[in-house]
């Protein structure tokens, strides 16, 4: 009997802790009305402060809730107004003015102006700011303008506020690529009140002016952002909310696609965007792929140091059936270090032939016959290339019949990176994927000779050519695009005769969605404005 | 009973700092470091070195190490590296999540395996003592990932009955109360969202009960027939009792101390690699929480959350024990 009444007792004060737990809190459940777009994506954002990271699922949330100066257009990485309506440059382009666009606010109502951009610039770039501080770090900005405020290469001397709506900047240098970094996601623009508020937690609470603001963020799992009712462009966000759902594995991503439970997913494997054409439920939208995948040879190692060893290794890649085999056909070869639709394109350069005769009598020549290399390959897939080792396979059997052995290392992405970045290889499968869509940020990072270095590297075939280094230091620094265009076609066509990589592909990135999709443009960039699409159900 | 349980939480301490000594060995031995992940790919060795410098990354090991170990003693986790946010605070969704994922394939794998094992005794030799472990051998083989893609095929993407991954249809908006979305529904009251939430259990709770459910069965099995041969089941056939109550109330309860044993093992085990199934339900748990540590080198994360997975498992064990003593009375810690 005592036993009953203490296991009743027992349930009962269970049920008075649930109900006070209940009572206690003020939280609730809603059903969501209006139209919603769920993105399926391979992983989380890290912050939600653009400033603080680097990773594209990051920035791809970040592009709904701040505008830039700035932007790319639709389909191509030429420069259109954002929060600047125009601008206008000195001749030596060193001074630039925007004018702004008025009656901007932020998600917060904080009034959008020049003192707004010039608060964002100055916790980027000074050091001393007491707002330079986030989540995480501030890693763009110095990539992009050579340093914080007082380091000896540092671009930007000074932003100021002339009136409300419009802003000077003052560089120390000039930049080629400027507007096209300002146009980059990581420098939209925050609300400064909500950033001295709190700089740290910006990265939790972001605001800013874009089409969508952030309502809900379970980590790992899904963000959601919702209208901005204010938003500047009118008509715009097109849908009421866009939710960002994480789901790592790339099978069971497209499964959620097959069955209705997310309208739009990326980080397809290759050979089921085959699946989606045949499916009339479904579409396929095809990024042109703004990256390279390349063989670096290091040229620091011999026999790699031999111009006539990477001829002939130039010619025994057979670049179609690559591409055909671990590509589903969805890459171009690539001839030149980054792809045809950039600034300053050097069209005229022809690839080399795949002559495995060719290649076979030019390591002889050499006296290089049977010599043994090591092959750097990385395990984990990557948009440029989704299986390296498999690639690293077929190109060692063709390597093998003239007359080169290869021995194939693999490893995981971040060991990989630490090794191929100290120079550790003979000859390395690698990639890029473009930041800002300038020839800059190929061939200075890929091949200047000032990004050779001991260690962490992003020159990993070692290539140091002064003459190039000339050519992309006055591209880097001049602002007139057909001067720059002309410099970029000259320093393409030393490299292609020097060959200090085999160019493979540029890889197209396939992005699937349900048939219902409109208005949906996948940027080269990887950047996409979701506030423009919508879901029509017939 | 106190003092054993006592007993057995101080042993758990030289564990738990044998543990943190180990995992923060191995994340630091590894090439890459947090400065890298968080610096991005782009970055110029000098930023990369000066993040390092931020992050007290350019620090002896050992100093590293009785840092870590300082904040550990005042019962700071510490916080992550690459998000910069408290270990605590980001560890409680991922760890309930986790848990309620391991808590639903436990039942299954209970159910199932000691109802699967108990068969096969019962009909020991005969075809459905065949067929039973052959079901076991498949539940251990089975690679868990290739079962799930199969369910969300099956499941979700042909027959549309159940969704095919996640803990909630995106489109409901629940501010979570305990993180247990079970729990959370029913503090909430609401019947139709807690059967979204029951649904979106079933397939990963199955997929990762599998393995658990082929052990159980088999060492249920074995122990039954063990005790099945003894002297007082015979005389309880004898006094005429069904076999029913032979089979479950006599014997299974005799047999259940080394089930009991594998199902704490087991419980522990899924607490922290329960990565596969994780990761293709895109369920947002440990496991995956860990898996991201560890390719970002996101070091007091990947010790915290060892850390704690490593508490779990000893403490369930002890749990174990504890409730060998509820089920034979023979069994006592106190001495007399």
């Amino acid at each position: 009997m005592e036993k009953r009444l203490m296991r009743w007792s027992s349930w009962v004060m269970l049920f008075l802790c649930f109900s006070l737990i209940v009572s206690c809190h003020s939280g609730s459940i809603q059903k969501d009305q209006g139209s919603m777009l769920i993105y399926g994506r391979g992983a989380d954002a890290k912050s939600l402060d653009p400033s603080q990271v680097t990773d594209g699922e990051s920035f791809r949330v970040t592009q709904m809730i701040f505008d830039t100066l700035v932007e790319y257009k639709d389909q191509n990485t030429e420069i259109q107004p954002c929060l600047a309506e125009k601008w206008e440059s000195s001749p030596d382009g060193k001074e630039w003015i925007f004018y702004l666009r008025k009656n901007v606010k932020f998600h917060d109502g904080t009034p959008f102006n020049a003192e707004a951009v010039v608060f964002n610039f100055k916790r980027w770039m000074d050091r001393e700011h007491p707002q330079h501080k986030g989540a995480i770090a501030f890693t763009y900005y110095p990539d992009m303008f050579a340093g914080f405020k007082g380091d000896p290469n540092h671009v930007i001397q000074s932003v100021t506020a002339i009136d409300e709506y419009t802003v000077k900047f003052v560089l120390n240098r000039p930049l080629g690529p400027f507007l096209a970094n300002l146009a980059m996601p990581p420098f939209g623009i925050g609300s400064p009140t909500a950033i001295k508020k709190d700089p740290v937690q910006f990265g939790e609470k972001p605001v800013g002016t874009g089409p969508y603001k952030l309502r809900e963020w379970k980590k790992n799992d899904m963000i959601t952002v919702e209208r901005n009712e204010d938003y500047w462009k009118k008509g715009f966000p097109k849908t009421d909310k866009i939710i960002f759902k994480s789901i790592p594995d790339n099978a069971a991503r497209f499964t959620a696609l097959k069955s209705g439970d997310i309208d739009l997913m990326d980080g397809m494997n290759p050979s089921d965007a085959i699946q989606v054409e045949k499916d009339p439920k479904l579409q396929l939208f095809k990024q042109q792929g703004m990256n390279v995948a390349y063989l670096a040879f290091n040229m620091r190692k011999k026999p790699l140091d031999h111009p006539q060893f990477r001829l002939a290794i130039n010619h025994a890649v057979d670049k179609k059936r690559l591409i055909s085999n671990f590509y589903a056909n969805l890459a171009e070869p690539a001839v030149n270090p980054y792809p045809p639709f950039m600034l300053g394109y050097n069209d005229e350069l022809k690839d080399h032939s795949f002559d495995l005769g060719k290649a076979k009598r030019l390591i002889e020549e050499a006296g290089l016959k049977g010599v043994k290399l090591k092959l750097y390959t990385p395990q984990d897939p990557r948009p440029y290339m989704p299986n390296g080792k498999k690639i690293a396979e077929f190109l060692k059997e063709d390597f093998k019949k003239i007359g080169v052995q290869v021995e194939i290392v693999t490893f995981e992405w971040k060991t990989y990176l630490d090794k191929v970045k100290s120079g550790e290889h003979d000859m390395a499968l690698f990639g890029w994927n473009g930041d800002n869509g300038d020839p800059d940020n190929f061939l200075y990072v890929l091949l200047d000779k000032t990004n050779a270095r001991e260690q962490n590297s992003s020159n990993i075939a070692f290539y140091t050519n002064e003459e190039v280094h000339q050519l992309l230091i006055k591209a880097q620094s001049t602002v007139d695009r057909t001067k720059r265009e002309q410099l970029y076609r000259q320093a393409q066509a030393i490299i292609k005769k020097e060959n200090p990589w085999v160019p493979l592909v540029h890889a197209t990135v396939p992005i699937a969605g349900k048939a219902s999709i409109r208005g949906f443009y996948p940027h080269p960039t990887g950047g996409y404005k979701l506030d423009q699409v919508e879901i029509i159900e017939k | 009973m106190g003092a054993y349980l006592l007993r057995r939480l101080l042993q758990l301490v030289p564990v738990l700092i044998g543990m943190t000594i180990v995992t923060f060995a191995v994340v630091h031995f590894i090439p890459g470091d947090p400065a890298q992940t968080i610096a991005g790919e782009k970055a110029t060795p000098e930023r990369v070195e000066e993040i390092r410098k931020e992050l007290g990354l350019d620090q002896p090991l050992y100093r590293q190490y009785v840092q870590y170990m300082g904040n550990l003693l005042q019962g700071d986790l510490g916080d992550s590296l690459v998000t910069n946010r408290p270990i605590v605070e980001e560890v409680v969704p991922y760890l309930a999540a986790t848990i309620e994922l391991v808590v639903a394939s436990m039942l299954i794998a209970v159910f199932w395996g000691v109802n699967l094992g108990i068969f096969s005794a019962w009909r020991h030799h005969s075809a459905w003592d065949f067929f039973a472990m052959i079901i076991a051998l498949l539940g251990i083989s089975i690679p868990v990932f290739w079962l799930g893609l199969m369910e969300q095929w099956l499941f979700a993407q042909t027959l549309d009955w159940l969704p095919s991954n996640g803990r909630m249809d995106p489109r409901i908006g629940m501010e979570p109360i305990t993180h247990f979305y079970v729990v959370d529904t029913i503090l909430y009251g609401d019947l139709e969202v807690l059967w979204d939430v029951l649904k979106h259990l079933i397939l990963p709770a199955i997929a990762l009960s599998t393995v658990p459910m082929a052990i159980i069965a088999r060492i249920t099995r074995s122990s039954m027939l063990e005790v099945m041969r003894a002297d007082y089941v015979r005389t309880a056939k004898a006094k005429g009792l069904s076999e029913f109550t032979v089979i479950y109330k006599h014997t299974l309860k005799n047999a259940f101390i080394p089930i009991l044993t594998v199902i704490g093992l087991q419980t522990g085990t899924l607490l922290g690699g329960a990565v596969l199934t994780e990761t293709i339900f895109s369920w947002p748990g440990m496991g995956r929480y860990l898996y991201t540590a560890i390719s970002e080198r996101d070091y007091t994360v990947v010790q915290s959350g060892i850390l704690i997975v490593a508490t779990l498992f000893v403490l369930v064990n002890l749990l174990v024990d504890l409730l060998y003593t509820c089920l034979d009375p023979r069994i006592q810690y106190e001495r007399k």
